[in-house]
C-alpha cells in the first residue's frame, strides 16, 4: 500500500517535472519575447516622440484647447501621453504574443478579442482627439464672429458649440469602443432635444416680447443705423 | 496695342454703363492716336452687365463735337469660369495685356461711379509716358473715411517696405506691360486666405520687385454702398494679404531702408470735414467687450505684457480712453509675428484684430474730433514714425523660437 502511494507519488512527481521542463523554455520565450517588446516599444516611443516634436504636435493639441484638458487631469503633455500609449500597447502586445506562446487553452481566444479590440480603441482616441480639435475651432469662429457682430452672449454661444461637438465627438468614440451604444446615443438625442425644446420655449413663450424687439432691432432698425454709423474702412 | 483698360464686373449693370462712358470720353480724348482696347472681364452676371457694356461700345458719343477717334476703339467682353473672383478677372485682364503687348493698363472697378474722363489720363499717362510701372490712385476722402488704411495699412507697409505709397489697396489702377508679365509669372496668385486682396497683392509684387511707382490724384471716391463698411472682409483683404506678403518678402522688409517718397501728380491728400454720423458709443462698446470675451483668443497671438496693458485700458471709462500709438504698433506687430508663425488659424487671427482696431478707431475719432485736415495728417505721421521705431521689435519677434 505505502508503496503504491509512494509509487503514485514518484509518478507525479516525475510528471510535474516533465511538465516543468517542457513549460520551462515557453516561459523562457515568453520573457524573450517580452523584453524583446520592450526594446521594439521603446524605440516606437522615442522615435513617435521625435516625430511628434518635428510635426509640433503640442502646438495642434494647444490650439485644440486638449492640452489644457490633461493639464486639468494631471496628465502629461499631448505628445508624451500618446508616446506612452504607443509604447504600452506594442509591449502589451508582445507580452500578449509571449502568453500565447505559453499555451495555455482558453487564453489564445481572449488574447485574440484584444487585439481585435486595439484597432477600435486607437480610432475612438483619434475621433475624440479630432472631436476636439474640430469644437475648439467652431467654438473660436462662432466666438469670433459673434464678438464682430456685436451679438450678446458671444462666450455663452462658444461654450454651446464646444460642448454639442465635444458630446457629439465622445458619443461617436464610445460607439466605436461598443460601449453602451444605444444607451449614448438616447441621452445624447434627450440631452440635444431638450437643449432645443428649452430654447424654443424660451424663445417662443417667456421672452416672446425680447425675442420681437431683438429681432427688430437686429434686422431692421439696428442694420440701418450700424451702415449709417460705421465708417468706411477702405 | 499702346494701352488697355480693365473692367472686371459682376451684376454691374447698374453702374458699368457710366463707368465705361467715360472710360471711352477718356480714351478718346486723352489718347486719340493710340491704339486703345477695353477688355471686360466678366464672372458670369445674372443681370444685363455685358448687354451694358456693348451698349456702351456701340454708342460711340458721336454727338460729341470735340472727340475724334483717329483709330478704331475697340471693346472686347468675356465670360471666366468658376464664378465671380477678383484675382480670375485681374488674371484675365493681364493675360490680355501681355497677348496684345500693351504698354500700359489701367483697371477700373466698375462701381466707380465719380469716375470723370479725366481719370484715365492721369492713371494711364504716367505709365505710358513716364515710364511708371505702378500708378495708384489717391482720393479726396471725408476726414474719417479709409480710417483702416490710415490706422494700420498705410503706416505699417510704409515701415515695412519702405514706401510712402498712400493706398495701397487700390481699386483703381494703372500698369505698366513690363510689372503685368511680371505678376503673370509671380506667385501672387496662390494666396492661402480664399483669393481675398487681389489689388493689394498687386502693389505689394510691385514694391518687392523695386518696380517704379507713382500715385496721382482722382478726385472724389463716391462709395456707392456702405458694403465696403464692413470690418472683417475689409480687413481680410488688406491687413491678411500684408501680414501673409510678410512671409516671402522678408529678405525685403527686414533690411533697414530709410522710407523712400513717391512721386505724387497732385495732391497727396485732400480732406473734405462735412459733419457725418458716427457711433462712436459702439466702437467703445465693441472694443470693450471684444478684449473681455476674446481674452482666450488674444493669450495665444500677444504677449502677456500687451495683453495686459490692453485689458487695462478696456477699463477706462468712454471719456478717458485712449489707446497709445505704441501700444497699438506693438498689437499690430505681434499679430503680423504670430500670422507668420500660425499660432492659430490665420484667418481667426486677422478677425480677433478687428475689436482692437475698433478701440484704435475710437481713439483717433476722438483725438481728431476737431482737428484741421492738416493737423489729422500730422497724427498720421506721428503714428507712421512709431511703426518705423519699433520695427526691430516686429523683428526680434520674428526672428523669436517658438
Amino acid at each position: 500500500m505505502w508503496e503504491m502511494i509512494m509509487g503514485e507519488l514518484d509518478h507525479a512527481m516525475q510528471e510535474l517535472a516533465r511538465n516543468f521542463a517542457h513549460f520551462l523554455p515557453r516561459l523562457l520565450a515568453m520573457l524573450i519575447i517580452a523584453l524583446l517588446g520592450w526594446v521594439v516599444a521603446y524605440v516606437f516611443k522615442f522615435s513617435l516622440r521625435g516625430i511628434l516634436r518635428i510635426a509640433k504636435f503640442d502646438k495642434l493639441s494647444d490650439n485644440a484647447g486638449a492640452t489644457q484638458l490633461l493639464n486639468k487631469l494631471a496628465l502629461p503633455s499631448s505628445s508624451e501621453l500618446l508616446s506612452r500609449t504607443v509604447f504600452w500597447v506594442v509591449w502589451l502586445g508582445f507580452i500578449l504574443l509571449g502568453v500565447q506562446v505559453l499555451g495555455i487553452v482558453g487564453l489564445q481566444e481572449h488574447i485574440a478579442r484584444i487585439f481585435l479590440y486595439l484597432p477600435r480603441l486607437f480610432v475612438a482616441l483619434l475621433i475624440f482627439f479630432f472631436g476636439l480639435v474640430a469644437a475648439s475651432f467652431f467654438s473660436r469662429a462662432a466666438l469670433l464672429a459673434a464678438v464682430n457682430a456685436g451679438s450678446p452672449s458671444p462666450g455663452l454661444l462658444a461654450t454651446l458649440i464646444r460642448s454639442i461637438i465635444i458630446i457629439f465627438a465622445v458619443t461617436m468614440a464610445f460607439e466605436q469602443l461598443g460601449l453602451g451604444e444605444r444607451t449614448i446615443l438616447v441621452a445624447f438625442a434627450i440631452a440635444f432635444g431638450a437643449l432645443m425644446l428649452g430654447l424654443a420655449i424660451a424663445f417662443g413663450i417667456g421672452g416672446r416680447d425680447l425675442a420681437r424687439q431683438f429681432l427688430e432691432r437686429r434686422f431692421l432698425k439696428e442694420t440701418q443705423e450700424q451702415k449709417q454709423d460705421e465708417l468706411s474702412p477702405l | 496695342m499702346d494701352l488697355l483698360v480693365g473692367v472686371p464686373t459682376h451684376n454691374n449693370a447698374a453702374t458699368v454703363g457710366e463707368v465705361v462712358q467715360a472710360i471711352r470720353v477718356g480714351l478718346l480724348k486723352y489718347f486719340p492716336r493710340e491704339r486703345v482696347v477695353i477688355v471686360n472681364a466678366d464672372g458670369g452676371s445674372k443681370d444685363s452687365t455685358r448687354d451694358v457694356v456693348a451698349a456702351a461700345s456701340i454708342n460711340d458719343l458721336q454727338h460729341s463735337s470735340d472727340l475724334y477717334a483717329l483709330r478704331t476703339l475697340h471693346c472686347i467682353s468675356t465670360i471666366y469660369e468658376g464664378g465671380p473672383a477678383s484675382e480670375v478677372a485681374l488674371r484675365a485682364v493681364l493675360a490680355a495685356a501681355e497677348l496684345s503687348r500693351a504698354k500700359a493698363c489701367a483697371i477700373i472697378a466698375p462701381e466707380s461711379t465719380s469716375i470723370t474722363p479725366d481719370w484715365m489720363e492721369r492713371l494711364l499717362r504716367p505709365v505710358y509716358r513716364d515710364d511708371f510701372d505702378l500708378v495708384t490712385p489717391l482720393y479726396r476722402r471725408h476726414k474719417f473715411d479709409g480710417l483702416l488704411l490710415r490706422n494700420l495699412v498705410y503706416p505699417m507697409t510704409r515701415a515695412l517696405y519702405a514706401k510712402r505709397l498712400r493706398e495701397p489697396y487700390a481699386v483703381e489702377f494703372a500698369f505698366s506691360g513690363r510689372l503685368g508679365s511680371h505678376l503673370l509669372e509671380q506667385q501672387v496668385w496662390d494666396h492661402g486666405a480664399g483669393g481675398v486682396g487681389t489689388e493689394m497683392r498687386v502693389t505689394l509684387a510691385a514694391m518687392a520687385g523695386q518696380f517704379r511707382l507713382g500715385q496721382t490724384f482722382l478726385g472724389t471716391k463716391q462709395h456707392l454702398d456702405r458694403s465696403s463698411a464692413d470690418l472683417v472682409p475689409a480687413m481680410r483683404q488688406t491687413v491678411g494679404t500684408l501680414f501673409w506678403s510678410l512671409d516671402s518678402n522678408f529678405q525685403l522688409w527686414s533690411a533697414n531702408h530709410p522710407t523712400e517718397s513717391i512721386p505724387t501728380f497732385g495732391a497727396e491728400h485732400d480732406l473734405t470735414e462735412e459733419p457725418i454720423r458716427v457711433n462712436r458709443k459702439r466702437l467703445y462698446q465693441l472694443f470693450t467687450s471684444g478684449v473681455g470675451e476674446l481674452e482666450p483668443v488674444l493669450k495665444s497671438i500677444v504677449s502677456a505684457q500687451t495683453l495686459t496693458e490692453i485689458q487695462s485700458i478696456a477699463k477706462l471709462a468712454e471719456d478717458d480712453f485712449r489707446y497709445p500709438h505704441e501700444l497699438w504698433v506693438k498689437t499690430a506687430y505681434e499679430f503680423a509675428a504670430s500670422y507668420h508663425k500660425s499660432v492659430i488659424n490665420r484667418d481667426h487671427i486677422i478677425q480677433a484684430l478687428a475689436p482692437l482696431y475698433r478701440g484704435k478707431v475710437f481713439t483717433f475719432l476722438l483725438e481728431n474730433r476737431d482737428a484741421s485736415g492738416e493737423e489729422m495728417e500730422a497724427h498720421v505721421e506721428t503714428l507712421c514714425l512709431t511703426f518705423e521705431r519699433l520695427k526691430p521689435y516686429l523683428l526680434d519677434l520674428w526672428n523669436a523660437k517658438e
